[in-house]
């Protein structure tokens, strides 16, 4: 069974949101997405200043046999892409909920979080899924 | 492995497996209406003897002219080695492998190949090939797109001495996947691109500058300085090279204070005949920051489970077997007969080799340009240093003196009237290292008597 900290939102295509204290949000994938994908071999950020639509693609995971778009749960800014991740995308796999993370975001609504799946509907989804 | 074909026994049990009545339903998602019982038009099939005879038949109709034509292709020795090893038994293919990691001798060709362009061109990473240099340039322009994601115009500012060929067919490709090339002007002195054409753009979202070297006219561009302007526009530079020159011009991978991000260009100079123009093969080559972005076939050297050398196919993420419709090119294999050739053949010369081929083209052409001007009539059109060929300009038109020479068994130039008529009578001319000086002062004789006597002739 994969790990689902219960402090996180996600969505149904298998990302996480985590809302900073600065109001801005933490993106990445769970960990039940990078253990399907398997060993990461790049991740593809976006460019900082992207104003992003929820559902848009945004990021790209890519494993030795599959590259995977990344969409963005919600509406927003980008602030930052994870640096670290394009020396070293085996980070996600190793820490997806932590190092791993992926974009920052400034969302345009918070209440846009709020609406997201919280921890118990996720595994839900993972389970139904399964 | 073996290559039995399927019996009627093993169609039918695949049939049965899927739950498909016959091999036609396999099909049956495509429209009625597109449909066709047979193809209109197509004459009969012929036996081997009869398509062996009308081809000979029509390379018979070529001759064996004399030949002072480049524009894109070029005529250079090619060592007999070269296509008694590209056609042995065990390379002899025109694809690119399907069950690649089996093909370990093929990919190690592919990788070598690799090594050399990346190598000749200065740049760290070399896909596999593609068709031919044209639609290598277009998609050096779609891989920018991917590339430059600063830029949102998907704007080219591409040089008129750029090949016009090249043009049309970036045109058609990268045009229709919503890229824009705009045409930059030449210095009318130096058959250049013109650095304040480029200026008038400064400013503006440009995602990339193209800009070949040697270029149309075979006049030596200023790479340094066109280089930099793109950089400090935040725009990406494509270069268009041909590889023969490479041996002693400074690689793309040095241009300027960086270098040019993508460096493509028409392979054929590299050992493959000319040949009703084709097949060639394109190159592609770039810096390692875009290697993602880049289309093609990627090989790799790695370890397998033993510890032991091999080749792999790599980056296969990026392609459209697995990535689908987000793939970076639709572009799915190479042209693996050319380009085993050309490993070959700059194998065989190796730096020292290809440099002397190159020296010797530039002499020829100069000894051409020089034996062509001293003639009444004829001029040359541009100053400044070039490679293999020259423009010359001659004072009544052109078509009837190619058509004269041609008579005489002489090809002498590429006619630019048509895709460059301010340049008046203007033809492209060529030589390589194939010329000799009989051969050079053959066609100045020829010419000048067709000059003096365009009746008689």
């Amino acid at each position: 069974m994969s790990n689902v900290p219960g402090d996180l939102r996600y969505t149904r295509s298998h990302e996480w949101v985590r809302t900073l204290p600065d109001g801005s949000v933490e993106i990445g994938i769970s960990d039940h997405a990078q253990a399907a994908l398997g060993d990461l071999v790049f991740v593809e950020v976006p460019e900082t200043g992207r104003q992003v639509a929820s559902g848009d693609a945004f990021a790209v995971v890519e494993s030795v046999k599959a590259a995977s778009d990344v969409y963005s749960p919600l509406a927003g800014e980008v602030l930052a892409g994870n640096d670290a991740l394009a020396s070293q995308p085996e980070l996600v796999n190793q820490d997806p909920y932590g190092q791993g993370w992926i974009v920052r975001l400034k969302p345009a609504s918070m209440a846009d979080v709020e609406a997201l799946l919280d921890a118990t509907r996720y595994a839900e989804h993972l389970a139904s899924e399964a | 492995m073996a290559y039995i074909p399927h019996t009627d026994e093993d169609v039918s049990a695949m049939l049965e497996a899927i739950g498909a009545p016959d091999i036609k339903a396999l099909f049956d998602e495509i429209p009625a209406e597109l449909m066709i019982d047979s193809l209109k038009g197509v004459p009969p099939a012929l036996s081997e003897m009869e398509v062996g005879r009308l081809m000979l038949d029509r390379a018979d109709r070529d001759g064996r002219p004399l030949n002072f034509i480049g524009a894109g292709a070029y005529e250079h020795h090619i060592p007999a080695p070269v296509w008694a090893i590209t056609t042995r038994g065990e390379i002899y293919s025109a694809y690119t492998p399907y069950q690649a990691e089996a093909s370990q001798g093929t990919l190690q060709a592919i990788y070598e190949y690799q090594t050399m362009m990346a190598s000749l061109t200065g740049m760290d990473a070399s896909n596999a090939s593609l068709y031919d240099g044209a639609s290598a340039l277009a998609e050096a322009c779609l891989m920018a797109v991917r590339a430059n994601r600063k830029s949102k115009s998907s704007r080219m500012l591409v040089p008129r001495c750029v090949n016009p060929t090249y043009r049309l067919c970036t045109e058609a490709i990268a045009g229709t996947q919503g890229v824009t090339l705009e045409t930059v002007d030449y210095d009318p002195q130096t058959g250049c691109t013109l650095l304040d054409a480029l200026r008038a753009y400064e400013g503006q979202d440009i995602t990339a500058v193209v800009l070949q070297q040697p270029n149309f006219f075979g006049q030596l561009e200023d790479v340094d300085a066109v280089t930099d302007w793109a950089r400090a526009q935040g725009a990406l530079v494509i270069a268009v090279v041909n590889p023969v020159s490479l041996a002693l011009l400074r690689p793309p991978g040095e241009w300027g204070e960086r270098g040019a991000d993508i460096a493509c260009g028409e392979g054929q100079p590299l050992g493959v005949p000319l040949s009703s123009g084709g097949p060639y093969f394109g190159f592609l080559t770039t810096r390692m920051e875009h290697i993602r972005q880049m289309p093609g076939r990627i090989v790799g050297r790695t370890l397998d489970l033993d510890g032991r050398s091999g080749f792999t196919l790599t980056l296969q993420a990026r392609e459209q077997h697995i990535r689908r419709g987000k793939a970076t090119s639709n572009i799915c294999t190479n042209q693996g007969l050319l380009m085993t050739a050309a490993t070959i053949y700059m194998t065989l010369l190796g730096p020292a080799g290809l440099e002397s081929v190159a020296s010797a083209c530039i002499a020829r052409t100069a000894e051409l340009v020089a034996a062509l001007t001293a003639i009444k009539g004829v001029r040359k059109v541009f100053e400044g240093p070039r490679f293999h060929e020259a423009v010359i300009r001659l004072d009544s038109p052109v078509q009837p003196v190619l058509a004269a020479l041609a008579e005489q068994g002489i090809v002498g130039g590429y006619d630019l009237s048509r895709d460059f008529p301010e340049l008046g009578n203007a033809v492209l001319v060529c030589a390589t290292e194939t010329r000799t000086s009989d051969d050079i002062a053959r066609y100045a004789t020829k010419l000048a008597e067709v000059l003096k006597h365009p009746a008689a002739a």
